[in-house]
C-alpha cells in the first residue's frame, strides 16, 4: 500500500459523490459543479493508479490528466455559457423536466 | 416518501435514489476491485524511459504529451478551439461595467501582468527538461489576461490589429501543419523525424501556448468580443 492508493480511493469517492449530485440536483450550476467533482475524481484515480507500486511515477497518466484538466476547463466554460443562455431563455437555470422543481429546496443545501 | 421515480414536482423519488445508489455502489466496487487487483501491473513508465532519448524532450511527461501521445494533445487543442467557437456562437460577450477598480487590484496588476510573459516563457522553455510546458505557460498568460480584463482598464495604445480568432486557431493550425508536414517524407501522421523532434515540439508548444492563452481568456469573457463578426 502506498500514497497512490489513498489518491485513487479518494478519487473514487469524489466520482461517486459527483455522480450522485449530477443525477439528483436540478440547478444546472450544481450539475456543472458535479461534473467537475467527478472529473477531479477521475484525475485522482488516474494519477493515483500511476504511482501505486511505490516506484517511479508513470508519466502516461500524468500527461493524460494534464490534457484532461484543460479539456475540463473548456467544457466547463462552454457549459456555463449554455446555463446562462438557458436561464435567460426560460427564466430558470434548470432542464425542461426540472422546470417545476424548487431549486432552493431542502436538498439544495 | 412514496416508492416512485419522480415526486409531484419532478423531485427525485425514493426509487430513483435507491437505484442510483445501487448503481454507484456497483461502480465503486468494480473500480476498487480493479485498483486492488492491478496495482502490481508495471505501467508504461519503463517503455517511456526506453524511448525518451528519441522523443526530442528530456521530461517524460512532455515526451508523452507532444510525441508519444501527440494525438491526444492535438485533439485537446481542437476541443479548446471548438469550445471557444461554441461560446462565441452563443452570443456577444456581456458588457463589463466601467467602474473604478480597487487600487489593490491595480497595484497587483502592475506587478503581475509584466511578469506573466516572463514566467510564461520560462515555463514553456523549461517544459523540455522539467515540469512545465505549453498548458502551464498558456494558463499563466491567460491569468494575466483575466486580471487585465477584471481591472476594467483598456490599453491606451492600440494593440496590433490581429483579431482574437487568429490567436485562437494558431495552435491548432501549427500542430496540424507539423502533423501533416512530416507525412511528406513518407512518415506517418505525427511521426516526427528523430533529429528534428526537439525543434518541432518547441514550435508546436509555442503556438499552442499562444492559443491556449487566447482561448482561456476568451472563455473567461464568456462570449464573442464585439469586434468579431
Amino acid at each position: 500500500m502506498s500514497g497512490g492508493f489513498l489518491f485513487a480511493f479518494a478519487g473514487l469517492g469524489l466520482l461517486v459523490i459527483g455522480a450522485w449530485a449530477l443525477v439528483l440536483r436540478a440547478h444546472l450550476i450544481r450539475k456543472v459543479l458535479a461534473i467537475n467533482v467527478m472529473g477531479s475524481g477521475v484525475f485522482l484515480i488516474l494519477v493515483g493508479s500511476g504511482s501505486m507500486d511505490g516506484g517511479a511515477v508513470d508519466p502516461v497518466p500524468q500527461a493524460m490528466v494534464i490534457t484532461g484538466i484543460v479539456v475540463a476547463i473548456s467544457a466547463t466554460a462552454l457549459a456555463l455559457a449554455l446555463v446562462l443562455r438557458i436561464a435567460n431563455a426560460t427564466g430558470k437555470p434548470a432542464l425542461p423536466e426540472d422546470q417545476d422543481r424548487d431549486l432552493m429546496d431542502e436538498e439544495g443545501r | 416518501m412514496k416508492m416512485e421515480i419522480k415526486g409531484p414536482r419532478g423531485e427525485p423519488g425514493l426509487l430513483l435514489r435507491a437505484g442510483l445508489a445501487l448503481l454507484l455502489a456497483a461502480l465503486a466496487a468494480g473500480v476498487a476491485l480493479v485498483l486492488v487487483a492491478e496495482h502490481e501491473h508495471p505501467g508504461l513508465g519503463a517503455i517511456v524511459d526506453a524511448e525518451l532519448a528519441r522523443s526530442g524532450a528530456d521530461n517524460p511527461v512532455t515526451a508523452v504529451l507532444l510525441n508519444f501521445r501527440a494525438y491526444d494533445t492535438l485533439l485537446e487543442i481542437a476541443v479548446l478551439t471548438v469550445a471557444l467557437v461554441g461560446v462565441w456562437a452563443l452570443g456577444p460577450a456581456p458588457r463589463i461595467r466601467e467602474s473604478t477598480p480597487s487600487p489593490v487590484l491595480l497595484g497587483m496588476n502592475s506587478i503581475l501582468i509584466p511578469l506573466a510573459p516572463l514566467i510564461c516563457a520560462y515555463l514553456l522553455w523549461a517544459g523540455a527538461s522539467r515540469p512545465g510546458g505549453a498548458f502551464q505557460a498558456g494558463a499563466v498568460l491567460a491569468a494575466a489576461g483575466v486580471l487585465f480584463i477584471l481591472s476594467g482598464r483598456r490599453p491606451r495604445t492600440r494593440l496590433p490589429d490581429a483579431p482574437p480568432r487568429l490567436g485562437a486557431v494558431i495552435g491548432l493550425a501549427a500542430f496540424l501543419a507539423v502533423a501533416l508536414g512530416v507525412m511528406s517524407s513518407g512518415r506517418r501522421f505525427l511521426e516526427y523525424p528523430v533529429e528534428l523532434a526537439g525543434a518541432l515540439i518547441l514550435f508546436v508548444e509555442t503556438a499552442a501556448t499562444l492559443s491556449i492563452a487566447v482561448i482561456l481568456a476568451g472563455l473567461f469573457i464568456g462570449g464573442r468580443p464585439e469586434d468579431e463578426p
